[in-house]
């Protein structure tokens, strides 16, 4: 049994697996399946200051090898998240990390803010690249610039360790990596989804009533890896590493980039399971190539 | 309610016609406490186009088997393939999923079905005689050529049946049936699963007959479960999820 210990930014996940915000709820509905103790860590569903509908519907398209969808932050706001839903999650014998988004700074500012007085959440992510909102979400994750202020902003008010994650949807990576960095990033998350396209030939309409929407699934794990790989040498803080994850190779795979760390996403959609299914495997693999640790193989990409 | 997700052994696969088939799936373990309404994801392998699971209605349970049926119709290369699994092969579930049909303590009981959407109902029509409550069943088809297993719905009510070419039964559409035009409407409880405009005909006229209505919503989902939030339907209390609240729904609570 190899070690499966990771300690990014002074917080200890006892595995390298942990489950993406937006493909996990906020953890109750896979207490039907498994005990949620076996997991490194939950990532739950993004909050805003207030409550969100989220977007029309039809949100999802299956599409090769992957889905669209176009939820659209749906949740009911801060308020409620602290008086409903931390007293449901902040006894999960597991580290529990709060996606965080808005459409303005002031509103990243207020709910990073109220998250810090939550004991048990001991990092937020900042979700600078939903591409599925009108305002906010994407747009501050583009331009170097403005994630470096909405990192900064936050930082300014959120004491424990900040995570930022960032869209694949910009044209250097690692321009945006080091601009979360200098604006006070302690952990990197990449990647958020794709923006992506389905068409319905039949009916010459768009699938999803966004018209685009956010493409996930094991057709966007190249794009993921070659991100993490040029994150991972770009800069020196720890990488949480996302993007089509379906078994226990792939999370490999994540790791071997620079990935300390890797979120399941959309492979929950499939199999309830895969979680629980990559940490044994992950196990196997050490064991199978004798090493004797997780961290052994963060970054150990053999490229020449 | 506990959920399960394994592997189930194809036990027969029959064909009822060019468009639908039923396949029936014996458990390896005992059959938890299933309900009427109830949906399975279906997970269709080797092909990128069948990423997703697939939903679908329980269609019937026989607890002495260990099996559970479902009523497929082809519309993708989903069902296409599980159309091609013989008795022996396997199929991997995730069960049982979403909410069930409530169960009336008295009152006349129509059951109203079309195409592939009388799927639930047959098990619904067992259960209730079960708790010895004898429905009546309403079943639209496209044409005599799709019609299939009167008898077996038979068992539990009488069935009244319409085709939009009027080659069997009433012709036109269900809710053109002659039972909506009844001077006194005899049915207290009405449950519908069908394609979207049907269910909505069907809730409309519920709603005018004084009828109670309950319907099924089949809308595209990725997970099943309660996770992917992307199957939303609207109703008096916002959005809420048809693999979780649904999918059956009071008709007069949705907003669709």
């Amino acid at each position: 049994m190899a070690d499966l210990n990771i300690n990014i930014a002074g917080i200890q996940f006892k595995n390298p697996v942990t489950t993406a915000s937006g493909c996990f709820g906020y953890g109750e509905e896979f207490k039907e399946f498994y005990d949620l103790s076996l997991l490194g860590g939950i990532f739950v569903k993004a909050v805003t200051g207030s409550n969100r509908d989220g977007n029309k519907y039809p949100r999802m398209a299956e599409t090769p090898s992957g889905m669209l969808n176009s939820v659209g932050l749906q949740n009911k706001g801060i308020d409620h998240f602290c008086s409903h839903i931390y007293p449901l999650i902040k006894d999960f014998n597991t580290r529990v990390i709060v996606n965080v988004s808005g459409s303005t700074i002031s509103e990243y500012v207020e709910v990073a803010a109220r998250i810090n007085e939550l004991e048990n959440i001991p990092a937020i992510e900042l979700n600078i690249s939903c591409p599925n909102v009108k305002h906010g979400g994407m747009a501050f994750g583009t331009v170097p610039e403005t994630a470096t202020e909405v990192t900064r902003a936050v930082r300014d008010v959120y004491k424990k360790v900040l995570m930022v994650k960032l869209s694949p949807n910009v044209t250097s990576i690692t321009e945006i990596a080091k601009a979360v960095t200098n604006g006070g990033a302690d952990v990197i998350t990449l990647i958020n989804t794709l923006l992506g396209m389905a068409i319905d030939a039949e009916t010459q309409r768009p699938v999803i009533a966004t018209v685009t929407g956010g493409l996930s699934g094991p057709a966007i794990k190249p794009v993921a890896l070659r991100m993490v790989w040029q994150v991972y040498k770009a800069v020196n803080i720890p990488i949480v590493g996302l993007g089509g994850i379906m078994n226990a190779t792939d999370a490999i795979e994540f790791m071997l980039a620079g990935a300390s760390v890797i979120q399941v996403g959309t492979a929950n959609f499939i199999d309830p399971m895969a979680a629980p299914k990559i940490i044994e495997g992950i196990n196997e693999y050490l064991d199978r190539h004798n090493i004797a640790s997780a961290r052994d193989i963060i970054g150990a990409l053999k490229v020449s | 309610m506990k959920k399960f997700v394994h592997d189930f052994i194809v036990a027969f696969n029959n064909r009822l016609n060019s468009r639908h088939f039923i396949l029936e799936l014996q458990s390896p373990l005992p059959l938890p406490e299933i309900f009427p309404g109830q949906f399975v994801q279906v997970l269709v392998h080797n092909s990128p186009a069948t990423f997703l699971r697939r939903p679908f209605s329980i269609h019937f349970v026989d607890y002495a088997k260990n099996t559970l049926s479902l009523l497929v119709q082809v519309r993708g290369e989903g069902t296409r393939h599980m159309g091609m699994l013989k008795p022996g092969e396997t199929l991997n579930l995730v069960y049982p999923l979403g909410n069930f049909f409530s169960i009336p303590s008295s009152g006349k009981v129509l059951l109203v079905g079309g195409g592939a959407g009388v799927a639930p109902l047959m098990f619904m029509g067992d259960y209730l005689n079960r708790k010895n409550i004898r429905p009546d069943f309403l079943i639209g088809f496209r044409s005599a050529d799709e019609v299939s297993q009167i008898d077996e719905y038979s068992k539990y009510g009488r069935v009244f049946l319409s085709t939009d070419d009027g080659s069997m039964g009433e012709k036109g559409f269900l809710t053109q049936h002659s039972v909506f035009s009844q001077s006194s409407f005899p049915y207290d409880h009405m449950y519908c699963c069908g394609p979207d405009a049907m269910m909505h005909a069907v809730a409309k006229l519920a709603a005018a007959k004084g009828s109670a209505c309950e319907v099924s919503l089949e809308n595209f989902m990725a997970c099943g479960y309660g996770v992917c939030l992307c199957c939303i339907t609207q109703t008096d209390k916002g959005n809420e999820r048809v693999c979780v609240e649904g999918p059956v729904f009071d008709a007069a609570r949705l907003r669709w």
